[in-house]
């Protein structure tokens, strides 16, 4: 059994969902973000995004905008990030690793190239936000031949017919994305979620994972009711980015975690 | 369909925007079978913008220069004052038939921006902006007309503070609004269904050059001259000589202080393949992939990107693509005032440029068809800071006769 497949089924067992922390690699420089992506793990997280910043993130809100420009003007690159993740997959084994980066950044390094340097590292596999379905193939093939899971989105807008036809070709876990939207912290949760994931758990032969707008714990306990996994992201950034003193915001973000943790498991 | 001209193009788009981009392409396809639509769309075109636009031979700079017959495509003539409205009604008729009541863009210049506006006003549909914080500045008088045609303008300060960064923040808009909004993009670039639409609004144009070259001068030109910043003037005037072989297509692209210099925005002749903005095109970026700023004097050429279609055609050798730099479009605007009264903007005047330093190679025989993209009005207080930044700098061509 794969590293992913592993995490979800332990997670299963223990009746909770797995919890999925993005991190802005290189914010606010590559040495802190290891540390965040560190007390992330020893916080409880079951799988790390690596997120790499990129220059025109259209797909985020402003946090995350935020957090990538600061890493690119502290010169964070995607070299930089893949010996970060090197060192953090060698020192976790057992925790998930995915590469969470827009398009160009990847295009530009090389998509064969990426994808034999992660697997070599032991990443696990590679989120591209702005490649869906209809252009997947391109990276697709790379990744399975590096033994990598490509995970995919659906949204809100995805219809029932084009959300069947995403999971079908999804290995590792299918990131559902709570709102039409950017990346972003928001003050609730739309009401249908329960009803989509509980719609997409039914379809998707891979475990379904939820994120977007998750910023406290009864969001989390929410979403772990129905779905494999949480994934919070904005609001573990927003709150790296609180305190003058990166040491304070590192603790705060890792009792937010704990608190992440604790409400990623199922009631009975 | 297909949905990629060759590698290029594509919809690289978060999943969240691909049902609206197939919504998109669906009832744009089914308009565009539509005689109804069509007939409306050519009928505004003719009443309101005031097509068909002339085209016009400049004599007395064709003779100044001792070369080729320089002839010129007036979209500068159109309501608002350059072609982007061709596409603004088009796309305007658009969302009107697929009920959104909410039109946003993104503009450089603010020509598109202008545009879009216009269109909202004459269709009754609330309109909203989005527009580089440093081309607020550079381009305040459109700003002032944005506002007076009821648009709000949307300042967008992140990044470079330009047309990328305006397009990447209605681009989150649209991801949010998709259902009462109609995202108008103001370029053949964007992902698919858009540098198709963009480029059948504009085809306009080359339709009439062709004809109209052909009632003027019995034959075709030797070569057809646009300014290329997404490509939406080029495409349109190039569209019309596809099928003619012996018609060499030119995009000239934004030199800026000198392709040497790193200072430039010319996408294809100074950048690598990439992805932005929905498509696969050449760009302009670092070795890290990171989108690169682009330096222009003329805020409507100033992208890192380019359509799709031009980088196809560029790797095909259908069209051939030049750069022309600052110095040499302010010489071009300065001559063509003088020498046939007509202020051309800064982004054409880039097209006009490359003809300008070609013509001497020439006989009067040779036609070279310009696209004047848009009027210069709004250039007026750029053309005066460049001048008083550089007096050495702009070459002898506006003095030196
Ligand atoms: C007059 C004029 N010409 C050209 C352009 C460049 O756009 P495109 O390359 O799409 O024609 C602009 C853009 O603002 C413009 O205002």
């Amino acid at each position: 059994m794969d590293k992913l497949s592993k995490i979800f089924a332990s997670c299963r067992q223990q009746e909770r969902a797995a919890l999925i922390i993005f991190c802005s690699c290189g914010f606010p420089d590559l040495e802190r973000s290891e540390q965040a992506i560190e007390a992330a793990i020893e916080a409880g997280a079951d799988i790390i995004e690596l997120g790499v910043p990129f220059s025109d993130p259209m797909a985020d809100g402003a946090v995350i905008r935020q957090a990538s420009g600061v890493a690119l003007r502290n010169g964070a690159t995607l070299a930089g990030i893949l010996d970060l993740a090197a060192r953090v997959s060698h020192k976790h084994p057992e925790t998930g690793f995915i590469l969470f980066s827009y398009m160009n950044v990847l295009f530009n390094y090389g998509l064969d190239r990426v994808c034999r340097k992660l697997s070599a590292i032991g990443v696990d596999g590679i989120l591209a936000v702005d490649l869906p379905l209809e252009e997947a193939a391109e990276l697709e093939l790379p990744c399975r031949d590096n033994g990598l899971h490509l995970i995919p989105l659906v949204s809100p807008a995805t219809s029932p017919q084009r959300a069947a036809a995403i999971t079908a070709r999804a290995t590792g876990f299918v990131y559902s994305v709570n709102v039409c939207g950017v990346t972003g912290v928001r003050e609730e949760l739309p009401a249908e979620m329960a009803a989509q994931l509980a719609e997409l758990k039914k379809i998707s032969p891979a475990p379904v994972a939820a994120g977007f707008g998750v910023t406290d714990g009864a969001a989390a306990r929410r979403i772990s009711q129905v779905a494999d996994g949480v994934i919070v992201g904005s609001a573990v950034v927003k709150i790296l980015a609180r305190e003058q003193d990166f040491q304070v915001s590192l603790e705060e973000s890792r009792q937010f975690i704990r608190e992440l943790a604790r409400n990623c498991r199922r009631c009975p | 369909m297909n949905t990629h001209y060759g590698i290029y193009g594509g919809q690289y788009v978060a999943e969240t925007l691909m049902p609206a981009l197939a919504e998109l392409e669906t009832e744009y396809l089914a308009a565009r079978a539509d005689q109804e639509f069509q007939n409306e769309y050519r009928q505004l075109l003719k009443n309101y913008v005031g097509r068909e636009s002339p085209l016009y031979f400049a004599r007395r700079l064709s003779q100044s220069l001792g070369g080729a017959s320089i002839y010129l495509k007036r979209e500068d003539l159109n309501h608002t004052g350059a072609h982007k409205i061709n596409n603004t009604i088009g796309q305007g008729l658009l969302a009107r038939r697929m009920g959104k009541k909410r039109l946003i863009a993104e503009t450089g210049a603010g020509m598109h921006g202008v545009a879009t506006a216009t269109v909202a006003a004459l269709l009754g549909m609330e309109c909203e902006v989005f527009m580089g914080s440093q081309d607020i500045q550079r381009q305040a008088v459109n700003v002032e007309r944005m506002n007076t045609l009821g648009a709000v303008v949307h300042p967008v300060s992140e990044g470079s503070a330009t047309l990328k960064d305006a397009m990447n923040e209605a681009l989150r808009d649209w991801t949010a609004r998709f259902k009462d909004t109609f995202y108008l993009i103001g370029t053949v670039a964007g992902p698919h269904p858009y540098p198709l639409l963009v480029r059948d609004f504009q085809a306009v144009i080359g339709q009439e050059a062709r004809r109209q070259c052909l009632e003027q001068c019995g034959r075709l030109p030797s070569q057809v001259i646009a300014c290329v910043g997404g490509g939406s003037n080029a495409m349109g005037i190039f569209a019309g000589f596809e099928a003619d072989s012996g018609v060499q297509l030119v995009g000239v692209e934004a030199g800026g202080k000198g392709l040497q210099s790193g200072e430039h925005a010319a996408s294809i002749c100074g950048g690598r393949v990439g992805i932005l903005h929905g498509c696969k095109t050449y760009l302009l970026q670092d070795g890290d992939g990171q989108i690169l700023d682009t330096f222009s004097v003329s805020a409507g050429l100033d992208y890192p990107g380019v359509g799709p279609e031009h980088s196809f055609m560029a790797d095909s050798g259908s069209a051939h693509y030049v750069t022309a730099n600052d110095d040499e479009a302010v010489a071009a605007f300065d001559l063509l005032a003088k020498y046939e009264g007509i202020i051309p903007a800064l982004e054409s005047s880039h097209a006009l440029a490359y003809a300008i330093r070609i013509a001497g190679e020439y006989k009067p025989d040779t036609i070279l068809l310009v696209n004047l993209s848009g009027r210069g009005d709004k250039d007026m207080d750029t053309v005066r800071k460049f001048k008083q930044q550089q007096p050495s700098a702009t070459p002898g061509l506006g003095n030196s006769i």
